[in-house]
Parts: structure tokens; sequence; C-alpha cells
């Protein structure tokens, strides 16, 4: 199975965004650098809405997560309240 | 000539300050909220003990008959530091602004009905006082409560209560004029109506124990207050006469429903510390939300007439079922 990546800016809330990501996907790995981070995952990717807001404090639409993304790859499957990245 | 670039990765020697890294761990990063809340007030050292109360020291955690182990315990789901909430009450605001905006534009005051107008003066002006009382309790609770992890979200809300204050004044500018504030002043000071809810508003001014003030104002009146004015009345005016006052009133309506996620993550906290702790808060929540209920009822009446019955119990029933989620025995 191949590997999946998305990387983010690193900012006080990408920080909690990365946080969330890694919550909800044991199997991702986390790749800092400076002012970046990537995550890495074999298959899929799942980020999720709430769990971001939970970390955040406040509401969050996830396509405000484009401010702080990079890059990604995979293909995108996208609704209100998740972002699933995967080869399939 | 040849530039190679490339990037050093320097790895910071620590992550945050050890005061917040005892919370946190050693190897993780710290929020800016966490670095902005633990920590900030002094604990120890201090050297005089204040004239006016020597059996306490300048801060003091006896203040309250509340006991925890760690007082920095609390936290704000909302993660509000300076930066995060003036951020969120801006964008509030800016949404308030371009409301009171949009009805001034298109005269919707103007034409507003003239039985709704009245009764919108009548029951929301008065409230301003109200909202001081919250602001002044809030300050009280923010000098005299210990730590900053629970005293800071005061001070906020205590800001809040005041810009709600005005948005008040601002609603009653709107639809009539100066004059209607001096009127709804004597209403507050004379009107049988307010009586009761002005006996609970000053006789939270004189609450020493600043724990019991939290649940006083901010979870039984501020509990059944809101949902009462900015759901119930608020819906009543707009069945009548369209949503224009529903925009004037749309920054406490959001206000409430984000502020309560905060008191109820403090009393949470405080409830599970200890079985002593349950019990005080219990009894103080069933105490205050009694004389709310009573306080409140006459406000009720006016403003929504013969569904005023109905309406109270149930928002009482609702503020109860908050409650007892949040651990407290009723």
């Amino acid at each position: 199975m191949s590997n999946v990546f998305i990387a983010f800016q690193r900012t006080e809330e990408s920080r909690c965004i990365v946080e969330a990501v890694l919550e909800d996907n044991p199997h991702a790995i986390a790749n800092e650098q400076p002012a970046m981070v990537k995550i890495d995952a074999e298959g899929s990717l799942t980020i999720k809405r709430a769990t971001i807001e939970e970390k955040l404090g406040r509401s969050f639409d996830l396509q405000e997560m484009q401010i702080y993304l990079i890059t990604l790859t995979g293909h995108i499957d996208e609704t209100d309240d998740e972002f699933t990245l995967s080869w399939d | 000539m040849q530039i190679d670039l490339r990037t050093v990765s320097i790895k910071p020697l620590r992550q945050t300050f050890d005061n917040v890294a005892k919370y946190v761990g050693p190897d993780k990063a710290a929020s800016r909220y966490l670095e902005g809340t633990i920590g900030i007030q002094p604990e120890d050292n201090f050297h005089y003990r204040p004239l006016w109360d020597p059996e306490h020291e300048i801060f003091d955690a006896s203040r309250t008959a509340i006991t925890m182990k760690d007082w920095n315990a609390y936290r704000d789901p909302r993660q509000f530091y300076y930066g995060t909430y003036t951020l969120a009450r801006a964008k509030m605001q800016e949404t308030a602004e371009s409301d009171f905006d949009f009805v001034e534009e298109r005269g919707l005051a103007a034409n507003y009905p003239t039985e709704q107008r009245k009764l919108a003066l009548e029951v929301l002006i008065p409230l301003r006082h109200v909202e001081w009382g919250g602001n002044m309790n809030n300050t009280f609770i923010t000098s005299y409560g210990y730590l900053s992890a629970i005293t800071q979200p005061c001070l906020y809300a205590a800001m809040d209560h005041l810009g709600m204050a005005q948005y008040l004044t601002r609603v009653g500018l709107l639809l009539d004029g100066p004059a209607c504030l001096d009127v709804a002043k004597a209403d507050w000071m004379e009107g049988a109506a307010w009586q009761e809810l002005r006996r609970y508003v000053e006789d939270t001014f004189v609450v020493k124990d600043w724990f019991e003030l939290f649940v006083a104002q901010n979870l039984a009146l501020d509990g059944l207050l809101y949902p009462l004015i900015y759901q119930h009345f608020d819906n009543a005016l707009a069945a009548k006469a369209g949503p224009t006052v529903s925009m004037l009133l749309r920054f406490q309506a959001e206000w409430f429903t984000e502020v309560s996620k905060w008191v109820d993550a403090c009393i949470k906290i405080a409830v599970a510390e200890n079985p002593a702790n349950k019990a005080l808060l219990s009894g103080w929540f069933t105490a205050w939300r009694d004389r709310a209920q009573v306080a409140l009822a006459p406000v009720a009446a006016k403003a929504l007439g013969e569904n005023a019955e109905s309406v109270m119990s149930e928002i009482v029933e609702q503020l109860n079922r908050r409650a007892a989620k949040l651990g407290l025995s009723l």
C-alpha cells in the first residue's frame, strides 16, 4: 500500500490541527521540519472537524485548513465534517 | 560562484516555560493559551498581608469554601487568552455592528410596530442594570478568586457584560431615544416587575465567597435569564413583528451559547474534585436557582404574558438538566 501525506505550515492554529490529525490517525507519522510539519500515513488519512474544534476551542470550517496547507498527495474526499486522503 | 541553500534544523532546548511544562510534559509544545494562563498569578513569598483583610494573603485560596488540590486544573474550553479573546469578540462585534447598520439604513426601527416596540423597550432596557451587575460580580471574582486559570475568563466575562449593557443601550437609542434610558432606570428602581430581580442582583453584590458568586451569577442567573430573554422573548417578538429586534440581540444570544461551555467546564472540574465541593456547589446552585426563578417570574410575565409560566418551567427544567450533567445533585 502506498503513502499519502499532507504538509502544514507551523503556526499556533496548525499545531492544533496536527495534534487532532495524529489523534484520529494512530498510524500517521508527523515529520517536524523548520516552519513545516509533514504528516505521512499509509493508505489513508482522515482529518475530522470535530476533533480540531475540540483542540482549538472554537468552531472550525475545514476549508480554513487551506490557509496553513502547503501540499498534499492522494485523492481527496471532502465533506463538511471530514477530509480524507487516500489512494484507491 | 555557487550558492548552496540548505535548511538547518535547530532543536530548541526547551519547548515552553518550566511551570507550563509541568502540565503538558517537557517535550511538547504548549499552546499560547496555557502559556498565558498558568503561573501568571503569584502564589508564594507574599511579604505583607493586606491591611483591609489581615486574615488572608493578598492572593489566597481560602477565600472560598471550595477546595482544590491544584487551582491550575481549571481550563477554558474556548482557550481564551488576551489575543484569542479579542479576536473572537472583534468578530462578533463586527457582525453586531453590521446588523445595527442594516436596521438603521433600511429604516427598520422606524417601521417597527408600536405595541412590540413598547414591550421591547420595557423588557430590554432595564436589563442594562442586570448586565452591569454581571460586570461587577465577575470583576469581584477576578479580584478575589485564586489563580488565573479561573480568574482570567471571569474578567473577560465581566467585559462582555459591560459590552452587552452597551448593546442594550443602543437598542434603546435606536428604537426610541435617550429618554427611554431614564424611563428604564426609574422602572428598574421602582417598577413592580423588576424589584425581585433587583433584589437578586443587589444581594449578589454582598456575597463574600467568590465561587458561590460564580454559581449565583454565571450559572443560576445567566442560565435562566438568557434563554428567557434572548430565546423565548426574542421569538415572541419576532413572531408578531418580524426579526428586527432579533438582529439587534444576536450578540447576546451567541455569547450565551459560547460562555456556557466555559461555565460548565469550571463547575464540572470543581464538582469532580471532591464530595465536599459537590455538596457545597449543589446547595448553592439549588438555592440561587430558586431565587432566580422567583426574581425572573414577574419579568417573564411582563415579557411573555400568558405563556410565562410554561416557559419558565421549561427553562428551569433545561437548567436542571444542564446542572445534572455537570454532576450537581438537585
